[in-house]
This record gives structure tokens, C-alpha cells and sequence, in this order.
């Protein structure tokens, strides 16, 4: 238990240092549903960055793989079908909404923009509705 | 090019401390959203993490007249809290509870090579453009 907190402040600190540099070094926010969605519709001299930040999520993963692989365990026992809903809705929302839990939760919080500390408790507590119904309903296996 | 590759360095770490943190573990992200259940708070602490050090980062960069690596910053400036701001964080918010992925970790955990991150990233993206469908035709960003 007390380990898990341990990571999870040692994670985060790590996390921020990270969208400390991205605003250090070129200006802006680690926001990462953004970073993506940039993706789908290439501008010019827009798009590099953010491919190649997606490439370093992927490397990171590599490297956490290859220390401890348990780092990917844990995942969900739910049907093939509720994860494509969960992806849409997290695609849909998070461009809707303007962020995720990166740029709202962490870049926009730290610095004090109100839309996106709405945004976080919504998000955070449409979660916790979401849990306490899913689990009635048997959606988790 | 160098605002490319410092992009690619700010995304490993980001990837570093997502897998440290235990963002990666859907069932862990669900057992924090599960406040009525058996819930496990650690999660939190991510968060806290992430915003005190952004905090204070936060303001000593912007008192820079630029970034190091670009001309000039890209920071959002808007206020407004916007029906599309609140019912996407809403959407968000039941998609985050129902896969137990948010997007930098579904990305991240590709790297497992399992068949579930696949299928959600897939799904995410096809949810991007999905949203601009509906806002090319109806502009429900408005």
C-alpha cells in the first residue's frame, strides 16, 4: 500500500518534470490527447513535434517493458466490445472537452486556469459514476 | 529539429513516469475511480506529484521572454467554461472508468504488445475523428 503512494508522488513528480521541459523548451503544454489529435489533420511544420513525442511515449514504454514488465499488468476483464466504447469515448471527449487528464489534470491545474480544474473534477467524478454503475450493471467481469 | 527531438525526450520521461506512477494499470485506475468500492487513493498522488512541481516550473519558465527552443509559447488562454468543455470531460470521464485507460497511458502501454491497448488507441483514434465529423457539420464546439 504505502509503496504504491511512493510511486504514484515519484511518478508524478517525474510527469511533471517531463511537461516542465516540453514548456521550457518549446512553449508548450504535455497535453496528450491534443499532441494527437494534431496528428490526424497534418499542418505544416506542426506535426514533427508530435510524432515524434508519440514515438518517445513509445520508446518509454519499451524501456518499462524491458526493466518490469508488470508495469502492464492489471489489465480489465471486460468484453472486447467495452473497451471500443471506452476508446471512442475517450477520443470524442477528450477533443470535445479540450484536454485529458495530461493537459487539463496537470498542465492547466498547475497553472491555475479554472476551465481546466472544471474539467478535471468533471471528469474525475463522471469516473467514479461511471465505476459504481458499471460494476452494478456487471460490465466488469 | 531540435524542438522535434526535445519533444521525443519530454515523451520517454512522460512514458517513464506514467509506468512508475501505476497509470498504466487499468485496474488500478479503476480501483481509484471506485471511491464507493474498494477504493485505492494512490492515484492521486500522480496528480499531486505532476502539479506541485508544475506549479512552481510553471512560473519561473514564464517569466522567460521565450521558449528555449521556439519562437513563442503556446499556452491556452481561454476561460470560459463551455457546455463542449463540460460535456466532453463528462464523456471523457465515463470512458476513463470503463477501460481504465486515459490517452497517454493507452499509448504508452502499446509497448506491451497486448491486444487490448491496441484496440482501445484504435478505437480513441477512430473517436477523434469521429468528433470531427459531428463538428465539420454541426460545430458542437461552439
Amino acid at each position: 500500500m504505502h509503496q504504491d503512494w511512493i510511486n504514484a508522488l515519484f511518478g508524478g513528480v517525474i510527469i511533471g518534470i517531463a511537461v516542465s521541459l516540453m514548456l521550457l523548451w518549446n512553449g508548450r503544454v504535455t497535453g496528450i490527447s491534443g499532441i494527437i489529435n494534431g496528428t490526424l489533420s497534418p499542418l505544416k511544420g506542426d506535426t514533427g513535434w508530435r510524432v515524434l513525442f508519440i514515438i518517445g511515449l513509445l520508446l518509454g514504454g519499451l524501456a518499462l517493458k524491458v526493466l518490469n514488465p508488470n508495469i502492464f499488468s492489471g489489465n480489465l476483464e471486460t468484453d472486447t466490445w467495452t473497451t471500443v466504447v471506452a476508446g471512442l469515448l475517450v477520443g470524442f471527449g477528450t477533443i470535445l472537452g479540450s484536454g485529458c487528464t495530461s493537459g487539463h489534470g496537470v498542465c492547466g491545474i498547475s497553472r491555475m486556469s479554472v476551465r481546466s480544474l472544471v474539467a478535471t473534477i468533471i471528469f474525475i467524478s463522471a469516473g467514479v459514476v461511471a465505476v459504481v454503475v458499471f460494476r452494478r450493471l456487471g460490465v466488469f467481469l | 529539429m531540435k524542438n522535434r527531438l526535445a519533444a521525443l525526450v519530454v515523451g520517454f520521461i512522460f512514458a517513464i513516469g506514467l509506468g512508475i506512477s501505476g497509470m498504466t494499470q487499468p485496474q488500478k485506475v479503476v480501483g481509484f475511480l471506485d471511491v464507493f468500492g474498494k477504493w485505492d487513493p494512490s492515484l492521486i498522488f500522480v496528480m499531486v506529484g505532476g502539479i506541485i512541481v508544475h506549479f512552481v516550473t510553471y512560473k519561473l519558465i514564464r517569466k522567460r521572454k521565450s521558449p528555449l527552443l521556439h519562437t513563442s509559447w503556446h499556452v491556452p488562454t481561454k476561460n470560459e467554461i463551455t457546455p463542449a468543455l463540460v460535456t466532453g470531460a463528462l464523456l471523457f470521464g465515463i470512458g476513463w472508468g470503463l477501460g481504465g485507460f486515459c490517452p497517454g497511458p493507452a499509448v504508452t502501454s502499446l509497448a506491451s504488445f497486448e491486444l487490448r491497448p491496441l484496440l482501445f488507441v484504435a478505437s480513441m483514434l477512430a473517436g477523434m475523428f469521429l468528433f470531427r465529423l459531428l463538428d465539420k457539420k454541426m460545430q458542437i464546439k461552439k
